[in-house]
């Protein structure tokens, strides 16, 4: 087990630098620089901003130097937020993208499961066609649309949310239902293909020979086979729920770090980006072995594997 | 069994998919979308770029069938030239990925041993990557171009063929009548497009009919970002966002683009379902 | 393993507890393509203590009889149509889905065919074994995993008693069908329903199996019913044969009766298609030898003739040498062939017998070079085999091929028969024209007993051994001399198997074609072969003539072999 983390670890270095080298020369390669929007600048004041940060040396310096700065866990100073670190801003922003990324997967889960269960159960009647044409519909309805539609029917019309900002509990509700519903969906057509698959197996006819009631066979025999397709793409949703919650993010002018991500990179705040970047990726690498070790956890088989 | 009565699975399968109503009711939905964006530019009296000052934000009525908008250009026009937009990048960059995921599938599953986990692993690391992002940075960095665009979609996209390509490989190519084909003296570019190929093409309609409706999401994220493609032209996402902002004051601004969208979406996936379980007659049984 | 000879007994005739009476049962299917009936009228009893052999070929209907017992069919796409299924006074039929969970497991047990995909792989054995007597509150937890560990001590599973939280992957297949065993013998029901139980296992396992459940069973006083695809291993152990064919019960006697005076045509040929070691026929009778299937008339009885194959003056035609063949695997390279050597003679058929897992599927193919082989020497006609080559490589696959066990997986799906049977001939330049080709295509489906009307059609439109019959004309179109066949009758039917059986051994006659004849079943393996070489561990542990193997074996596994066969199974006579 502990063979296992490590290794994965210790694999996520060259990932982490592969991606690292390619988001540096990408943004280095590009036309315009994170001084050059401003024309109000003055040439000499441009120079003296760039030999700050390190701009006038060599390219592949300033990629050794930032290699070196990042092996220290220095994600160096934001361009365009004079005096704020990267990991600063890191800092403040990203438990506002985690508060979101957490409840809509709450959400997503509480409304999925249920659903997808109920849905292979009741194959075929109303209750498998209802939720499974609903969640057919919350695929096809992208984030962008429902926020604004949820907004003129709970905030415009209704009252009862604010439409915007990220103050309190209150302004939770209409972004991370926007974002979770989405995702319950998924959650939800997952669950029952999963469960359709395992409700077929051999196993679970043995159950019913040996006399077990629905409700044990459900909850005992075929559940925790049935979960494992939502467990794997668990990981993935999660990242998605993340890094892609910057639309919702903007729709409700939420300060989160997918905005804060989406700015930096219309600036060209170079360190911003990079440091933004790597630290997703690092957040994908970690959940997708917490997936992995959950998997285990409840598979007996992969549990032996690693 | 009569000699007459034999059919291919091809035929086979479009029996099947013929009936699966939900999945007939898509591709007509489909074809109608299709056909309005190709034609609805070219039918309608104004062009997509033609401002009218004095008749701005006008609900649907005779002259403007789906409204104006703020400058006001006819969203008649706007809608279906962008549905051309959209349309075009969802199956260019599904063609991208399918021809790249397909081929690095194919080779990496067929040779298999140690190039087949390297290849693998690679795909591994890009999986990785916060493709979302990295999408994003190009397009902010090298600017708003629809052929990089959809170039960057196609090979976000490449992974998951690539992968369901590679294991579809590896199943077939254990199978005995593969086996056979190498035991009878075929060469492996024989075995690769005679055999392997027509066999993986199931799967392969089946998740490239479902990769259209994610290309076409990711595009109108962008879109929605400022990042799509730049006004005066439209895309059902750039058009969704404009009429986002102005819900209170033109509803129909966000009605019309996003019911095309949400239409096309719901019919591709419902498509993509139908041939699912029409090219494989084992999942129809759910 | 002794043959226990039935015993005839005369319970009374009343309605007693553990006494299953089915009356004119009747299941149909309702599938896309029509209503298929699968039970069609069946009257069938057990008493107590008896143990019943319910045999049938796939499509019988003998496992729907079996499972609607237990209402375990799924409804849809099965309907049960009509009948009565008394059990001590109650129509299991006509029961509340509670009251039909109060009965199974707990009056009526269950174990089935496969036990690798039987046993939940999230929950431990132990526990499985243990929750039959939690459901039905017969134990609380603690006492029910007691009781669990007794019963599985009893079946042999040891390792469940030493290590309480293993999971089913950890056991073999044998191990697990024993874990199915205690499983349902743990509540000590009265009746317990077998569904092909051993029929996914080795033989020599088979065996152990087979006995402990005879053993348990008895000690119990557990009636059985047994279902069985092998009339002989249904003869091991039951005390009355029911046969079934098409939906209906053909015949059903005591065991004794039914080997010894079968009344049905059908049954008659059920007995004779079989190879049995004991017997040296050229041809085997079938079915369609004692009836016509579609008339249900009874055929005259072809005579058989018996063998003249004079094996020291043919030369040699495959050499093998040593072989080792290795696969990597994650805790280092695992032996699959470990220095195997054979000689097979032309003309004749070398026979490769052994249990799965033994290596004789690896061998086979690292012969045609389908598998890379890591030392040793493969000498064709004296010559070692190259790829390296075109030429080489050309010649040697127009004269060697193979046939594989599925012919389901062996023909490419989307090539129709003419498609697949003209293509080697393209590669390998045969045939002076398309129309040369077409006429040498339609020959050949006539030598494997297809007509020119099949040319355009798909394998999925064809039955079983009707693809096993394109399989070997398509490695017929090369016109090789020698050719693999790998378990190619495995998946059979024995009435379809004989028929594959009798077309290949015409099709060496008049071709004077080589096989190297790969399986599991020591019976088929003598009917077909000249010599036999018998492989353990990938290694050949024994090698000689057919009939020499067979009487004086002279290694202890190959006994061992021997003896796991079922006594019917090796001679014909048995009974009479």
């Amino acid at each position: 087990m502990k063979k296992f983390v490590l290794s994965r670890v210790l694999q996520a270095i060259p990932t982490l630098w592969v991606i690292a080298t390619l988001t540096f020369f990408m943004t280095r390669f590009a036309p315009g620089g994170p001084f050059d929007a401003e024309k109000a600048i003055p040439q000499e004041i441009k120079v003296k901003l760039e030999s700050h940060f390190g701009l006038d040396r060599p390219l592949f310096d300033q990629y050794l130097l930032y290699l070196k700065n990042l092996l220290r866990g220095d994600l160096g100073p934001s361009f365009k937020y004079p005096g704020w670190e990267v990991s600063e801003l890191i800092a403040t922003a990203f438990p506002v993208s985690l508060t979101l990324g957490v409840l809509s997967l709450g959400i997503a889960l509480l409304i999925g499961i249920p659903a997808g269960i109920i849905a292979a159960l009741r194959k075929n009647t109303w209750l498998d066609y209802l939720p499974m044409s609903l969640s057919m519909a919350g695929i096809c309805l992208p984030t962008f649309v429902l926020g604004p539609l949820l907004i003129y029917i709970f905030s415009t019309q209704l009252g009862l949310f604010p439409p915007l900002g990220w103050y309190g509990p209150a302004d939770w509700v209409l972004p991370s239902f926007t974002l979770g519903l989405f995702y319950a969906a998924y959650v939800a057509r997952l669950t029952r293909a999963g469960m359709l698959e395992t409700l077929q197996q051999d196993y679970v006819r043995t159950a019913r020979a040996k006399g077990a009631s629905p409700w044990q066979v459900v909850t005992k025999h075929a559940l925790r086979g049935g979960l494992l397709p939502v467990v794997t793409y668990l990981g993935p949703a999660f990242a998605g729920l993340i890094s892609g919650s910057f639309i919702i993010e903007s729709i409700f002018f939420i300060p989160g770090l997918g905005k804060f991500f989406v700015t930096a990179a219309f600036n060209r705040d170079y360190t911003m980006v990079l440091g933004t970047v790597l630290f997703y990726a690092a957040l994908i690498i970690l959940l997708n072995l917490l997936v992995d070790l959950l998997q285990a956890w409840l598979d007996p088989k992969a549990r032996q594997a690693q | 069994m009569s000699v007459e009565k034999s059919s291919s699975l091809g035929k086979d399968a479009w029996l099947r998919l013929r009936a699966n109503r939900m999945a007939m009711i898509s591709l007509f939905i489909l074809m109608g979308i299709i056909l309005v964006s190709l034609i609805g530019p070219a039918i309608s009296p104004y062009a997509y770029d033609q401002q009218n000052l004095d008749r701005v934000f006008e609900g649907p009525g005779k002259d403007h069938i789906f409204g104006t908008d703020n400058l006001g250009r006819d969203l008649f026009a706007r809608t279906t030239y962008g549905g051309r937009i959209s349309l075009a990048v969802g199956l260019l960059a599904t063609l991208v990925s399918l021809v790249i995921g397909v081929s690095y599938g194919m080779f990496s599953g067929y040779t298999g041993g140690r190039v087949d986990a390297w290849m693998m692993r690679a795909v591994d690391v890009l999986y990785a990557l916060p493709f979302t992002i990295f999408v994003i940075l190009l397009m902010v960095i090298f600017g708003r171009n629809f052929l990089l665009l959809f170039l960057a979609i196609g090979a976000v996209e490449w992974l998951t063929m690539a992968r369901i390509t590679r294991a579809q490989t590896m199943n077939l190519k254990r199978s005995e009548f593969i086996e056979a084909a190498r035991a009878l003296g075929y060469s492996h570019g024989r075995i690769l497009f005679r055999h392997l190929l027509p066999n993986l093409i199931g799967p392969i309609i089946v998740y490239a009919t479902l990769t259209v409706p994610a290309v076409m999401l990711l595009e109108a994220v962008l879109s929605f970002l400022g990042l799509g493609v730049q006004a005066p032209m439209s895309s059902w996402g750039s058009l969704i966002k404009e009429g986002a902002e102005k819900m209170d004051a033109a509803p129909w601004l966000l009605f019309f683009p996003g019911m095309f969208f949400c239409l096309s979406l719901f019919a591709l996936n419902f498509l993509g379902d139908g041939l699912r379980d029409a090219l494989d007659p084992k999942s129809s049984k759910d | 393993m002794a043959c226990v000879m039935p015993s005839i007994q005369n319970p009374p005739k009343i309605k007693a507890m553990g006494n299953l009476d089915i009356q004119n049962l009747k299941v149909s299917f309702h599938t896309r393509e029509g209503i298929i009936h699968a039970v069609d009228g069946v009257d069938l009893s057990i008493k107590p203590g008896e143990i019943i052999g319910l045999v049938g070929e796939s499509g019988s209907g003998k496992s729907v009889t079996c499972n609607s017992i237990l209402q375990l069919l799924p409804t849809p796409p099965a309907q049960i149509e009509g009948g009565t299924i008394d059990w001590s006074g109650k129509d299991l039929l006509r029961q509340h889905d509670e009251k039909m969970r109060g009965i199974r497991g707990k009056e009526i047990s269950m174990i089935f065919q496969d036990p690798m995909s039987c046993l939940n792989p999230y929950l431990s054995v132990l526990d499985q074994v243990a929750e039959p007597l939690v459901i039905h509150g017969m134990a609380s937890p603690t006492n029910a995993r007691k009781q669990a560990c007794e019963m599985l001590a009893r079946v042999g599973v040891q390792r469940v008693v030493d290590h309480p939280h293993a999971y089913p992957h950890e056991f073999s297949g044998g191990m697990r069908q024993r874990a199915m065993i205690a499983m349902a013998l743990v509540t000590k029901p009265s009746l317990l329903l077998a569904d092909e139980p051993t029929t996914a296992l080795d033989v020599t396992v088979q065996a152990k199996v087979l006995n402990i459940l005879k053993e348990l069973c008895t000690d119990l006083g557990v009636s059985v019913l047994f279902v069985s695809h092998d009339l002989g291993l249904v003869a091991e152990l039951a005390d009355r044969v029911v046969v079934m064919y098409r939906g209906k019960v053909v015949e059903q006697n005591d065991t004794r009766s039914i080997f010894s005076n079968p009344q049905h045509p059908y049954v008659k040929a059920l007995i004779a298609c079989r190879p049995t070691l004991e017997s040296n026929p050229v041809h085997l009778p079938t079915v369609e030898d004692f009836m016509n299937p579609k008339t249900g008339k009874c055929q005259a009885l072809k005579k058989l003739e018996s063998p003249s194959l004079n094996l020291d003056s043919q030369e040699t035609l495959l050499e093998v040498q040593d072989l080792v063949v290795e696969f990597p695997t994650e805790d280092g390279p695992v032996r699959a062939v470990d220095g195997a050597s054979l000689t097979i003679r032309k003309g004749s058929t070398h026979g490769l017998v052994g249990e799965s897992g033994s290596g004789k599927t690896t061998l086979g193919r690292s012969i045609l070079q389908l598998t890379k082989v890591n030392s040793g020497k493969i000498l064709y006609q004296g010559n070692a085999i190259s790829l390296e080559n075109i030429q080489d490589r050309t010649r040697f696959r127009k004269s060697m091929q193979i046939i594989f066990q599925d012919p389901y997986a062996s023909l490419n799906p989307r090539l129709t028969v003419e498609q697949a049977l003209l293509e080697p001939m393209k590669v390998h330049g045969l045939g002076k024209s398309r129309k040369d080709r077409i006429d040498r295509v339609v020959k050949l489906l006539e030598e494997v007993g297809l007509g020119e009307e099949y040319l355009h059609r798909y394998p999925h439109e064809f039955s079983g051994g009707q693809r096993q019959r394109i399989c070997v004309a398509r490695a017929l179109t090369t016109e090789p001399e020698f050719i693999v066949c790998d378990e190619c009758v495995s998946a059979m039917d024995v009435s379809v198997q004989a028929q594959v059986l009798n077309l290949l051994r015409s099709l060496q006659a008049s071709r004077n074609l080589t096989y190297l004849f790969i399986s599991h079943d020591l019976g088929v393996v003598k009917f077909m072969s000249d010599e036999i070489s018998v492989m353990q561990n990938g290694k050949i542990v024994e090698n000689g003539l057919a009939e020499d193997l067979y009487r004086n074996p002279k290694s202890s596994y190959t006994r061992k072999l021997i003896n796991s066969i079922p006594l019917a199974n090796r001679s014909s006579d048995f009974g009479l």
